[in-house]
């Protein structure tokens, strides 16, 4: 499993992806920058990484998403390559319109950074093949605009195709407004597009991945992307890669 | 020289948690606010051959860039400057 | 109007401008008169205090750099170091929260990357009024989200700090941002502008009017004039930092650079004054090739405008084109604006003609000391408080509920919440302990940071006050399992020109220049705010002590939270009756007198050497410093930390709300599994160090009674839930409210 990390000015995340996949689950990985253009080809996986590309100025995400880096990640996408946005990764997928709707500033406008239990809505990805669907977990977010918008037919629709990745949830599992940290629609804290390849979420699973940090939860997804392109996932294989 | 003023809005239905907090400012000061609405204003200068040049690349620089269709709406006014 | 009536209005005194003009052998022009003016500001020049702060312990084998640098260094093995500095930003932040606050993060995070360091945490001490005044409310809203939006955008981790409020900090808050980076041994970098004929590079933003005579303002104290004199504030720009630094560090790679340092206040001045001092070198540069953002900038303005995000940088000659190429990768600008000379004179040209011709070293070393005498204050003549007249409060548990909502001991969670703590992903204790512990990926090691001070102990008792800051430091990283390896301060005060100030200044470090050498802690870099008051107030005197540390094995690390029911409580330490300058008569009697709480140097040091040999071999479930609030707050925050009650019983002579709320010092409060207590007694007895069984841990219910020995008691019952509530929501029921 080789993973392309792109660095687009400004983000802050781009290392801490590179550790969990080279150092944490001991797969090469490799920087691009955002002015040069790759070939879909070289990586298994793609990662935008978090943080705040040009400062998120303007919208975030609204100018990362006309870099040259991002040709190359459309192009990918079509071809069913995985691509993984987290954070101001999300942001940038939603703006360069690879997952539906918006991102707006947090209900409360303060910037969020906590851990947060999420409920996993499907295990039928790539992404979350290794987790049970209704499973409960915890990471952390660390974000200003992660208050997820789209129109309600987009919401059904994401719905009813299985595409909520994760819920925002109380430690039960109970989908609550109480449990949802910036009033994002429907408690989404992370979708996948149709062809199921793409995955945008808010909170970080980087951020924990190893015991030392005292919660391990995330790393499940990133085994999870392993255990789908080394063909031992239940899923089987999914689009047209 | 052309110089455009720019407004970008949440649109209509869109929470917009800023004009929530403002309008409740102004409550709380006395001036009992019907409804607030915030957003961004831009301003562009621009080389363009004509105004009419002028508004359509505007118009295209807002779609493309400026503001986000999903929740924003944007209007814009272009005057000619002189230099 | 005459040169020197000229040179009194930007700040400078009669004495000053004679030496001014006998050291140029002719009497300044406008520029040389400004540059002057700002370098020789105590602000840039410490000249009201640099006598003092020799006092300090600045070497040990592991120091890589003390003092005078743009921030300290010292070894931790593994060929790497821990790069440290805090800065104050109190002035810009008293009139422009936002911008004030962010401007200081961005400044004290480029004092580490100019040392080719990796910026890995920031911490932030604060202090303000009481939250119930409109515009403290302002102002201490303002300067959080200025900290979290330059923080967060730059992707280092906030990972601790304080928030203190009281009345005193009204008019004149205190903000003191900390970054800490790490870097390799061999790739360590200095601010010197060495090499005649090298190059002088200018990277980053281009220069605008902003900021002219920051450093100046910084230099008085605050009034109503202040106010109307905002244009000094500067903007920051994060995402501009943030290209700085990526284009820094990959340039710092490089052999052929020679020295680099932050343009912050007197800008440009002060860059190439001191490179070339530091070097014993001069410089030659052009104003007209410094990019600006503005038109017909005057030599004068581009000298000291202290416009943000920007960097000096001298390479070797004949690589300009290579830092171009770097800079330009990250679409930055660098461009030549001059050279190192071997005469020792910072030359400033106009496109090729002189505008301005200063020795070096003039500006950057040879402002004047002024030398002050002290004197002992009225007040502290006169603070003796009789205990004995305070009546104890019929009950104790609403006195422990209250202390724990006062929001200088309650969670400031509302705070660091809206900091990105955990990007990096090394943050191994986050903040709200007693300490941040991250661990040092590619090694074992962890790190703990912390920042400390109590200004009104420093108010009452200025030397007692400034032992207590490093003590209480040392046993916040102690707690964690990290033993202390150097302090950074920032020492806030009054006006120097206020010999009572100026008192409360020379015993501050006496105080803690005694610590840190009883301790083994040298001080490795600093700053000093003077001019900290208005006319209305003085701060207290506010010498904030930010400290390093170091666990060799990371994953050994304690926490303060109480971990399992059935686990006993123990007290590292002994009890005294002190109950002087507590938050407890603060917040109780309204009372902030008497005489603050004395640290026991040698006694502290067998402490710390327990604490940190009981939680290497494993022995402590968890351990937490006994501080503001006292014994029985220690004790409640160990229980909300680890969701788990506590049950005990104290048998003791001295009066029950001085053992639950005196904060005397030199105590720790830990947890253990009980089977740990002969080995933990055993370590405890070669220390010299007493240890009582408090309690145990139990479930939900929190329950302390105490006991004299004519038949007395006290108790305290309470259920978990209402004190987590108490303590938790407190602030932000105060901010938001």
């Amino acid at each position: 499993m080789k993973s392309a990390i792109i660095v687009f000015p400004g983000s802050n995340c781009d290392g801490d992806c590179f550790h969990v996949l080279s150092e944490v689950l001991g797969q090469p990985a490799e920087y691009v920058f955002h002015k040069e253009k790759f070939s879909a080809g070289d990586f298994d996986l793609i990662v935008l990484p978090g943080g705040f590309s040009y400062g998120d100025y303007l919208r975030a995400g609204a100018i990362a998403r006309f870099s040259p880096a991002m040709e190359s990640v459309l192009k990918a996408a079509e071809r069913g390559k995985l691509i993984l946005g987290i954070c101001n990764g999300f942001q940038i997928l939603l703006e360069a319109g690879l997952l539906p709707g918006a991102m707006m500033k947090n209900r409360d406008l303060k910037f969020h950074c906590h851990d947060v239990y999420l409920k996993v809505g499907t295990a039928d990805s790539p992404f979350t093949n290794l987790y049970l669907p209704g499973e409960v977990v915890k990471m952390p977010v660390a974000h200003g605009q992660g208050n997820y918008y789209a129109d309600e037919d987009t919401i059904e629709r994401l719905k009813s195709e299985n595409r909520i990745a994760f819920y925002y949830s109380d430690e039960k599992g109970r989908v609550t407004e109480k449990a949802n940290p910036n009033g994002s629609a429907a408690n989404i804290a992370g979708i996948l597009n149709e062809g199921r390849n793409v995955l945008g979420m808010m909170p970080h699973p980087e951020r924990c991945a190893e015991e030392i940090l005292g919660n391990a939860d995330g790393k499940k997804l990133f085994k999870s992307i392993l255990e789908y392109l080394e063909g031992r996932s239940k899923i089987g294989k999914i689009g047209r890669s | 020289m052309f110089k455009a003023k720019i407004n970008v809005q949440f649109k209509e239905g869109v929470l917009d948690p800023q004009g929530a907090a403002i309008k409740g400012a102004l409550n709380h000061l006395g001036f009992e606010a019907e409804d607030v609405r915030v957003g961004k204003m831009i301003e562009v200068k621009l080389k363009a051959a004509s105004l009419e040049d002028a508004r359509t690349k505007v118009r295209t620089m807002c779609e493309k860039l400026l503001a986000n269709p999903v929740l924003e709406d944007y209007s814009f006014e272009v005057a000619e400057e002189s230099l | 109007m005459g040169r020197l009536e000229e040179a009194k209005k930007l700040g400078l005194t009669e004495e000053e401008y004679n030496l001014i003009v006998r050291t140029l052998g002719r009497e300044p022009n406008d520029v040389e008169l400004g540059m002057y003016s700002v370098m020789w500001s105590e602000h840039c020049s410490y000249k009201n205090s640099r006598p003092l702060l020799k006092k300090f312990p600045t070497k040990a084998p592991h120091v890589l750099q003390g003092p005078g640098e743009n921030a300290g260094i010292v070894d931790i093995g593994d060929d790497l170091a821990v790069v440290l500095k805090i800065e104050s930003h109190n002035h810009p932040s008293a009139v422009e929260p936002y911008q004030g606050a962010a401007t200081g993060v961005g400044g004290i995070i480029r004092d580490i990357f100019a040392m080719g360091a990796r910026p890995i945490a920031l911490l932030d001490s604060l202090r303000f009024g009481e939250l119930d005044d409109p515009r403290v409310k302002y102002l201490f809203g303002g300067v959080v989200s200025g900290i979290a939006d330059y923080g967060n955008c730059m992707g280092i981790p906030t990972v601790g700090g304080e928030a203190y409020f009281n009345d005193v900090y009204k008019d004149n808050p205190l903000v003191n941002a900390m970054c800490v980076g790490i870097i390799r041994r061999d790739e360590i970098i200095r601010g010197k502008a060495q090499g005649v004929g090298n190059s002088v590079m200018l990277v980053g933003a281009a220069t605008g009017r902003d900021g002219i005579h920051g450093a100046s303002f910084a230099s008085e104290e605050l009034s109503e004039e202040s106010e109307s004199r905002r244009p000094s504030v500067q903007v920051g720009d994060p995402f501009m930092e943030k290209l700085l630094l990526e284009a820094c560090l990959e340039l710092l790679k490089e052999k052929w650079v020679v020295g680099i340092q932050d343009l912050g206040a007197a800008g440009l001045t002060s860059a190439c004054a001191e490179t070339a001092a530091r070097a014993g070198s001069g410089i030659e540069l052009d104003v007209a090739l410094v990019p600006r953002r503005e038109t017909e900038m005057t030599p004068y303005e581009v000298m000291l405008s202290e416009s943000q995000e920007r960097m000096l940088i001298i390479v070797e000659k004949g690589h300009e084109e290579d830092v171009k190429r770097i800079f330009e990768k990250w679409d930055l600008f660098a461009v030549k604006i001059g050279e190192v000379t071997g005469d020792g004179m910072l030359r400033v040209l106009e496109n090729g003609k002189t505008v301005a011709e200063i020795p070096a070293k003039s500006l950057a070393e040879g402002a004047p000391v002024i030398k002050r005498k002290g004197r002992k204050p009225a007040y502290l003549e006169r603070q003796d408080l009789d205990c004995s007249k305070i009546r104890m409060p019929e009950n104790l548990g609403d006195v422990l509920l209250k202390l724990l909502g006062s929001p200088n001991i309650a969670s400031k969670a509302w705070i660091y919440q809206q900091y990105d703590h955990t990007v990096r992903t090394d943050t191994v204790v986050r903040p709200g302990s007693d300490a941040a512990v991250l661990r040092v990926k590619g090694t074992k090691k962890g790190i703990a940071l912390t920042t400390d001070c109590n200004g009104l102990y420093c108010y009452l008792d200025p030397y007692e006050g400034g032992k207590q800051a490093v003590a209480e430091a040392a046993r916040n990283l102690a707690v964690t399992g990290a033993k202390p390896l150097a302090i950074t301060d920032c020492l806030n005060f009054g006006s120097p020109e206020d010999p009572e100030v100026y008192y409360q200044f020379e015993k501050c470090i006496d105080g803690i220049a005694e610590a840190a050498r009883f301790l083994e802690i040298p001080v490795v870099s600093g700053n000093v705010s003077f001019y900290n008051e208005s006319s209305e107030r003085k701060i207290f005197p506010t010498p904030v002590i930010g400290m390093v540390g170091l666990l060799e094995d990371v994953s050994k690390h304690c926490t303060l939270a109480f971990k399992k029911p059935g686990d006993l409580v123990v007290l590292l330490g002994v009890n005294t009756e002190e109950l002087g300058a507590s938050e407890y008569l603060r917040v109780i009697f309204g009372i902030e007198g008497g005489r603050p709480p004395r640290v026991d140097l040698d006694r502290e040091k067998r402490l710390l050497i327990l604490c940190l040999k009981a939680i290497r071999q494993g022995l402590l479930n968890s351990a937490h410093d006994v501080s503001e609030g006292g014994l029985a707050v220690a004790i409640a925050e160990s229980c909300i930390a680890g969701n788990l009650g506590f049950k005990g019983k104290i048998r003791s002579d001295i009066r029950p709300d001085a053992l639950l709320f005196g904060e005397c010092q030199s105590r720790i409060v830990a947890s253990l599994s009980e089977d740990k207590l002969p080995a933990l007694m055993e370590v405890a007895r070669e220390a010299g160090v007493e240890v009582t069984v408090l309690g145990r841990v139990v479930l939900e219910h929190f329950l302390i009674e105490v006991k004299d020995s004519r038949g007395g008691s006290k108790r305290i019952e309470l259920s978990l839930g209402e004190m987590a509530e108490a303590w938790s929501k407190s602030l932000e029921r105060k901010v938001e409210g």
